[in-house]
């Protein structure tokens, strides 16, 4: 089965929640709903579920249309941020429910819950109530539920937010495994670039009600189609500078002016932003073809197997991620590196038009470069 | 919020559709028709158009004094209620316990007064104030003060008064209590921390959370004590005089005592229509407080429950765009 | 500004008499430096959140005390404490302006108006809060809110510390970079001593100079980000610091050797006499194990997926039972689903009954 939402506006007391948003969601296969705070992940979801009806547009499931048709209808589970079951009954019981309410047969019952509660580790726990399990426990216990309902959509809003860091790890490590096994359409918010790339998957990057870009993961995050979508897809934030591009060679904003090497080559003369990574800037060790920086540090965290050094240079702020333990006193100067081979450029109306692995100016972004394509095998 | 629409809801409305037609529609449409016409019985009416209406409005004549000086009456018997019930109220809910097995016991001794039938309410009191047999009339004549509320106006009313705050206090106190409640501790933990008084936590704290259900407190109240008929009525019977006489007991005394039907139709209408408008500024008032709350609800963060992100994430942009 | 002793500190919410085992807060001693920066890690019921409210007085400890620059204040209330905190969500007075939320405390203890209008405007500087300064402080946003209370925090100059309760909870990820560089940056410039709680390891290692694991109750260690990364005391904070965690494997050791399924691993160090009947571990972050096309002569794993940063590759994979993740260079693949797995000597430890024992050299 697949859900479509066809051009859908939802506009509440005049302000736009979800602007002109079309994408087709397919049965097995995980969509990350990325973006920030109030960046319409939820409404998205309610308009899928049909708790919300859309101003314009439509909701197509299987192509027929459903708009309107009430939740009850549709086959819909969802998870939220905040752990939600039955407080008086226990796990087994709370992942039974939604059976229970289908009316199905005992031994199916059992069936089903055992296998649910198999996949989420909940087996020793099934004759407790939800107040005597850890937070995770909780949250696992509502995840089974949606599982066990047998729904052809499971939305998961923030599931893993308010736990803490650690078994957030672990959860979302077993996610990937648990909804291959499943076979539904999932659907999963987050506010955090890193867990979208750790559940893999398509994402849906979202700002301001609007779908910036809708791809596979892997994708969205090497080749983000608009600085937006960059930042959006950035942790730590993306780091900016403006460059000028003249007779074979750059001007980087407020300072050097460097050989218009690596993918700078192929673009045409005239101003341009460039984004990249904490990860894509570095040290000076000597390495030839880098585009040096001399930058102010702000601030050094330390976290002992990285150093997030801030920087600032010309009015901007940066941030750079170094392997290992790097100290530096605030107020020191730096030599920051960018390989100009690993950058993304941006065109005055904020589009990609250079990336690694993408020459400036092709006709269209490919579906993934070879290298993607391996990485891929592999997980 | 445009929800998914079912058409079929429309027939669990029906019946109270049906129901409030019979008992409030037909009703009232009986009243305006005698609100227009004068009879001296034998049920035989005569056509008299706005004639009540324009009497009632007229201090000059019988009906209209003795409309407006009941009016007078109940708008200063609400105001003071009000001033009376809403701080104390307030300074209850305040000193009520937060924690343990005590707090059941409060809200259930709370609830008592609210519990009682308003004309076993007004027996209690009349009782209670008699100079001969009544505790309080008694005590307080013994104590030398002359006080009898059948004979003299103040002591009426200050009865009056009395009963009503004891009978509906525990209502306002039990509605900032549910307010106070809600603050959540760590407001109180950081105002210690801030090294706030009792006095600064009052008023930076509990009384802005407060305010919400101050405000629903004040309109039940004020609703309420503006139809107030049964206890007074039992007490005094609105006497001595017409002192304690309100509108609602002068309406009765119009319709069943003299049977001037129509004067007390025109009555009521009047009496009912300045209840509505006065519920319809107090619903606007507190759909505005009401609509100003969710404006600040919808900043507080964790959930996404809000306009796709206009405001907030454009401001959350620029400060990156500021340094960018 | 304090240095903050605790001295057998512990608290059970049961009493004195309640067995130590079902303390909350089992006893601990231990200094804090004046102008440190200080962070309590450790998940959920670990205990790092009654030490911090025994620290701010909204607890006292069944047993212990504390001393700011060796004066007892146990027994003092919050308000006679001199600290500040910061909460999980923003605590806001509604009714306030920007302005008179960060006069607040400093009104509330009756400094003089000049001195007051001159510390908030500077740490409205400080938080780049100056333009909201004058503007009613519902209607901002969550990270504007949460900086107000930390300026509340830190607009009286005489604090002797201030602490944070989990407060960058409610931020989005790419503001707490930003609040998190500026709380590091107030750090440095207004010499406070700040202790932070936190169960997020990021935080906690980024912020602080000196990071306090705890487990169960307990302290099971303390010490700079570095050393909790390349050394850790206790398997806990092992698998709790880093991300991946340390991995954990059952082994034999016997001098310079591990064993694991038979496999000999080399030591850096001699191991010789560990204590009998004691369960042996080694431990090894997954940053110092490399996986490599399958070869004799390696520990072979089943690679069960490759979890991909974008700065850094991970493959999950399993030894039998256990667990294992490992660094995956670029361009690495596996034809048959198993692969190699390199170990770096220099960082191999191991463990006695979960705790680190010190090779001979």
């Amino acid at each position: 089965m697949s859900v479509t939402l066809d051009q859908v506006t939802r506009t509440v007391d005049g302000i736009p929640h979800i602007r002109d948003v079309s994408l087709t969601l397919e049965s097995g296969t995980l969509n990350v709903l990325l973006g920030p705070t109030l960046s319409g992940k939820t409404s998205i979801m309610r308009l899928l579920a049909g708790l919300d009806k859309p101003t314009s547009g439509k909701v197509l499931v299987n192509a027929r249309d459903v708009t309107g048709v009430d939740v009850r209808q549709r086959s819909v589970a969802m998870v939220y941020q905040q752990f939600i079951n039955y407080p008086s009954l226990t796990v087994y019981e709370n992942i039974a429910s939604p059976l229970r309410v289908q009316g199905k047969p005992r031994e199916e019952i059992e069936k089903r819950v055992a296998e649910a509660a198999r996949l989420l580790r909940l087996e020793p726990f099934l004759k407790r109530t939800p107040l005597q399990l850890s937070g995770g426990q909780q949250q696992r216990t509502a995840i089974a539920r949606a599982l066990v309902k047998g729904a052809d959509l499971v939305l998961l809003d923030e599931p893993l937010a308010n736990l803490d860091y650690k078994l957030r790890e672990e959860l979302r490590a077993e996610l990937p495994r648990i909804f291959e096994a499943s076979g539904a359409i999932f659907v999963y918010a987050t506010t955090e670039p890193t867990e979208a790339l750790l559940l893999g998957g398509n994402t849906v990057c979202m700002w301001q009600g609007q779908a910036l870009q809708i791809g596979e993961t892997a994708n969205v995050y090497r080749r983000p189609q608009t600085l937006r979508v960059a930042q959006v897809f950035s942790d730590p934030p993306l780091n900016l500078v403006g460059i000028e591009k003249k007779n074979g060679s750059v001007q980087y904003a407020g300072g050097t002016a460097s050989p218009a090497s690596g993918l700078y080559s192929s673009l045409a003369d005239g101003a341009y932003r460039v984004g990249f990574r904490a990860h894509q800037l570095g040290l000076a060790n000597g390495e030839a073809d880098r585009h040096a920086f001399h930058a102010t540090v702000t601030v050094t965290e330390i976290t002992g197997s990285e150093s997030f050094v801030h920087l600032t240079r010309d009015g901007l702020n940066w941030v750079a991620v170094l392997h290992g333990v790097h100290e530096f006193e605030p107020g020191q100067t730096i030599d920051a590196v960018l390989d100009p081979n690993d950058v993304f450029v941006f065109d005055a109306a904020d589009r990609l038009v250079a990336a690694p692995g993408l020459l400036a100016f092709s006709s269209e972004v490919p579906g993934g470069s070879r290298e993607e394509n391996a990485s891929k095998k592999n997980s | 919020m445009d929800k998914t629409v079912n058409q079929k809801a429309w027939f669990l409305v029906l019946p109270v559709f049906l129901v409030v037609a019979f008992s409030a529609v037909l009703p009232l449409m009986t009243v305006v028709n005698y609100s227009m016409q004068d009879t001296f019985g034998n049920n035989q009416f005569f056509w008299n158009g706005v004639g009540w209406f324009k009497e009632l409005l007229d201090p000059s004549t019988d009906l209209g004094g003795r409309f407006l000086a009941s009016l007078g009456r109940n708008l200063f018997f609400s105001l003071v209620i009000l001033a009376i019930e809403v701080p104390l109220g307030i300074v209850v809910a305040l000193s009520m316990p937060r924690h343990g097995w005590t707090v059941a016991a409060c809200l259930v001794i709370l609830a008592l007064p609210l519990l009682i039938p308003w004309n076993v309410v007004g027996t209690i009191w009349q009782i209670f104030g008699r100079p001969d047999i009544g505790l309080l009339g008694y005590t307080l004549n013994a104590m030398g003060i002359d006080y009898n509320y059948v004979s003299n106006a103040v002591d009426a009313w200050v009865t009056v008064i009395a009963m009503d705050v004891w009978h509906w206090t525990s209502l306002v106190a039990l509605l900032c209590y549910a307010g106070l409640k809600s603050i959540p501790e760590a407001y109180y933990q950081a105002a210690q921390i801030d090294g706030a008084s009792r006095w600064a936590v009052f008023k930076a704290i509990q009384l802005p959370k407060m305010n919400r259900v101050l405000l629903i407190a004040v309109l039940l109240r004020f609703m309420d004590s503006f139809m107030i008929y049964t206890e007074p009525f039992v007490v005094t019977g609105g006497g001595p005089g017409n002192s304690t006489t309100f509108v609602s007991i002068e309406l009765v005394k119009i319709a069943l005592g003299q049977f001037d039907l129509g004067k007390a139709a025109a009555l009521s209408l009047v009496y009912n229509l300045i209840i509505l408008i006065v519920c319809w500024i107090f619903y606007t008032v507190m759909t505005n407080a009401g609509v100003e709350r969710k404006a600040q609800a919808e900043e507080e963060p964790a959930a996404e429950r809000k306009p796709a992100g206009v405001l907030q994430p454009a401001m959350a942009l620029k400060a990156k765009e500021g340094v960018a | 500004m304090a240095r903050i002793d605790l001295v057998d500190l512990a608290h059970s919410y049961g009493g004195n008499d309640a067995p130590q085992e079902s303390f909350a807060l089992k006893p601990v001693t231990m200094t804090w430096r004046q102008g440190g920066a200080y962070a309590l890690l450790g998940p959920s019921g670990c205990g790092k959140t009654t030490l911090l409210n025994v620290i701010s007085g909204i607890i006292t400890p069944s047993r212990g005390k504390i001393l700011f620059d060796g004066k007892d204040i146990t027994p003092l209330s919050t308000q006679k404490r001199n600290i500040a905190q910061v909460f999980q969500f923003p605590v806001i007075y509604d009714t306030m302006t920007v302005g008179q939320n960060l006069a607040f405390p400093l009104k509330n203890r009756g400094v003089p108006k000049a001195e007051i209008d001159k510390r908030v405007a500077e740490i409205g500087r400080l938080l780049d809060l100056e333009p909201y300064l004058n503007r009613k402080a519902t209607r901002l946003t969550a990270d504007a809110k949460q900086k107000i209370s930390l300026g509340r925090g830190l607009v009286r100059s005489d604090v002797a510390a201030v602490l944070f309760d989990e407060p960058l909870t409610v931020i989005d990820p790419e503001l707490k970079w930003q609040l998190r560089s500026k709380l590091k940056a107030l750090h440095r410039e207004l010499d406070l001593t700040m202790i932070y709680v936190t169960h997020d390891q990021t935080e906690a290692l980024t912020f602080a100079d000196t990071v306090v694991v705890m487990h169960d109750g307990r302290v099971v260690q303390s010490g700079t980000p570095a050393e909790l990364f390349d050394k850790p005391a206790h398997t806990f904070v092992g698998y709790f610091i880093g991300s991946p965690g340390m991995n954990i494997l059952p082994a034999e050791v016997r001098g310079r050797e591990a064993r694991i399924d038979g496999h000999a691993i080399t030591l850096n160090r001699s191991y010789d006499n560990l204590p009998d009947g004691a369960k042996i571990e080694i431990g090894v972050r997954p940053e110092f194990v490399e996986v490599v096309t399958s070869a004799p002569g390696l520990l072979s794993a089943k690679i069960e997926r490759i979890d991909d940063l974008g700065r850094i590759r991970f493959a999950r994979t399993r030894l039998g039972d256990v667990k294992l993740a490992a660094r995956a260079p670029a361009g690495f693949t596996s034809s048959d689903g198993t692969a190699g797995l390199k170990f770096d000597p220099s960082h191999i430890h191991v463990y006695a009954d979960s705790l680190l024992v010190e090779g001979a050299a």
